[in-house]
């Protein structure tokens, strides 16, 4: 029977087929592990009980007509809550949202609810997905379950913290500047992120639109690989999402590495970086070598650019995306006298600190006067950061980097100055900028225990790739490095 | 936060002025509090500065052009049911089917 941490899919899959537990147990197990642990790790703003038995009954219902299952049958999974959920509160980490419940559900959680996967409830996070450490919560912060006075990360803080803590086998995250990558790293785990427009962004509460994605933090790459296939694929209803074809990524899961070409940026093992990070990421990579991938130096000169870009970028679309909680359709609303004190005195007590600092950057570099300096400037810069990548993968397969520039700090330790917390973001925004898929994979841990995060990145469209490389690095041995 | 003489770079009008665009009502304490941070900020990414950008268009959409020349994906333009008034408007804070009551919009 498998212990508290180490349920994946295919554990589950193979204990209800062999009748060893059923989904309602399966269920009930993991929501007494949430009662047990949430208090202390807070990954949880929301369980949907109800909604979770009914799979799990329909589950064992399949089971006892000796029925085929589908892939993620009986599967706990968590969402983050900037995720819709049909009938399930959908906070964002906001009071601006509190009461709000959708009227439907994203279409990556309708997929994988077909897929019969279990959904537990919704995970803490950055207030809009606005964070680097899941600090900006309205409803508190997420405690890191390997060290429980450090962050898990952000913004998909919960869901790593559920899936690294096992209260849940998988969860969704979202990845706007690192929001999926640095919370596995932080917690020990594999968190990926697809290409853009690779998963519908359809019921995805939007921060930015042109980063936003939504992507798997999972125990294992296999069950990332099995949530990549159930989740991505063309959405009409994302004019956004991307008519490519899905490869089969587990097919390409188990290839072997052999002359695989990897491209070791030196711009991202420059000063800042911890050096026991710098150490076991670079094991990482000789490990990677002993496995037959060619090692080739890179130079990609606008990466000491990136996060101005993105914090000009990223924060233009949210003052543009958040305008409408202004409480006239949903959410909170300020009675007050007239129209616009209403949309002020609503937005002023919704939204915290971090929320309204970027909404007022955003309308600053937009403004007139100010566009063309700030936010053209940075929509050009974007391009260069974008030909760093291209210009990369014509000499290269794939792209190496740490995840992060340490390991998870203090909770507390950078709240006080928000440019600290932003540059955490170092190596995952620039992968964000350039739309191109990436994972951040288990690669050891520092003297003190924390878990270090070793980044793949690979052009457009190629997550079996990302994946491969991935698996390759796990079965070696590479998350124990 | 900055001292000893240093002049900020955006101004408490700044502030107030983005606030007011943005309908953002401050305290007088927020308002010194995120005039300081902007500073901060807007000193890191003025950064930008430095790079020539005069042959470079700017990047409107992550996934064009394709290197493929694969086009964005276009729905036909054909009008499909959407019957869902009554689950919109049961989030409203004040509904009045089929609208949404608000305060006075208008002063005079």
């Amino acid at each position: 029977m498998s212990t508290a941490a180490s349920w994946t899919i295919s554990a589950v899959r193979d204990a209800l087929r062999s009748k060893e537990i059923s989904a309602r147990e399966l269920t009930k197990d993991f929501f007494a592990r949430i009662d047990n642990r949430n208090r202390q790790l807070n990954a949880f703003l929301a369980l949907s009980v109800d909604r979770a038995f009914a799979q799990a009954d329909r589950i064992d219902a399949m089971i006892a007509k000796g029925d085929a299952l589908p892939p993620l049958a009986g599967v706990p999974i968590a969402v983050k809550d900037v995720i819709s959920t049909r009938d399930v509160t959908t906070t964002c980490g906001s009071k601006i949202l509190e009461t709000y419940v959708p009227p439907y559900d994203a279409t990556a959680v309708g997929r994988l609810e077909r897929a019969g996967a279990v959904i537990l409830g919704k995970t803490n996070c950055d207030e809009f997905a606005m964070g680097s450490s899941n600090e900006n919560s309205a409803y508190g912060p997420v405690r890191n379950p390997i060290a429980i006075d450090r962050v898990p990360g952000g913004s998909s803080g919960g869901s790593a913290a559920a899936v690294a803590a096992g209260l849940a086998v998988a969860a969704l995250g979202t990845d706007t500047g690192g929001s999926i990558r640095q919370p596995g790293a932080c917690c020990g785990i594999p968190g990926m992120m697809p290409t853009y427009g690779r998963v519908s962004r359809y019921g995805l509460i939007a921060f930015a639109s042109s980063l936003d994605r939504i992507g798997p933090l999972t125990q294992n790459v296999t069950d990332a690989s099995v949530l990549m296939s159930i989740m991505a694929g063309h959405d009409p209803n994302d004019s956004t999402s991307a008519a490519v074809p899905v490869p089969n990524y587990n097919a390409q899961l188990e290839s072997p590495l052999q002359g695989i070409r990897i491209g070791v940026p030196e711009d991202y093992f420059g000063e800042g970086l911890d050096p026991e990070v710098r150490e076991k990421v670079l094991a990482g990579i000789a490990l990677l070598e002993k496995l037959g991938a060619e090692r080739i130096p890179l130079h990609m000169p606008h990466t000491d650019y990136a996060i101005a870009t993105y914090y000009i970028v990223a924060t233009a679309e949210a003052s543009s995306n958040l305008a409408r909680y202004d409480g006239v359709r949903y959410g909170l609303r300020v009675p007050s006298a007239n129209l616009r004190e209403m949309y002020k005195k609503t937005r002023e007590r919704g939204f915290g600190p971090e929320v309204k600092r970027r909404i007022m950057l955003g309308t600053y570099v937009l403004s007139a006067g100010y566009y063309d300096a700030y936010y053209l400037r940075a929509q050009k810069v974007r391009s260069l950061i974008a030909r760093d990548f291209s210009d990369a993968f014509q000499k290269v397969d794939a792209i190496i980097t740490p995840t992060t520039p340490t390991p998870a700090f203090r909770l507390g330790e950078k709240t006080a100055d928000p440019l600290q917390m932003y540059l955490a973001d170092i190596y995952t925004v620039t992968g964000s900028l350039a739309g191109v898929p990436g994972i951040s994979v288990p690669c050891g841990k520092t003297k003190a225990g924390l878990p270090i995060g070793m980044q793949i990145l690979a052009p457009h469209f190629e997550e079996g790739r990302v994946l491969q490389l991935a698996r390759g690095f796990e079965k070696a041995g590479g998350f124990t490095i | 936060m900055k001292s000893g003489g240093y002049i900020l770079k955006i101004s408490r009008e700044d502030v107030l002025r983005v606030a007011e665009l943005a309908h953002l009502e401050l305290t007088p304490e927020e308002i010194e509090l995120y005039r300081g941070q902007l500073d901060e900020i807007l000193s890191y990414i003025g950064k930008l500065e430095k790079l020539d950008v005069s042959n470079v268009e700017p990047m409107a959409q992550v996934l064009f052009p394709a290197p493929d020349d694969r086009q964005p994906e276009l729905r036909d333009d054909t009008l499909v049911p959407c019957d869902i008034a009554d689950a919109v408007l049961a989030q409203a804070p004040d509904a009045a089917k089929p609208f949404f009551r608000v305060p006075r919009v208008i002063e005079r």
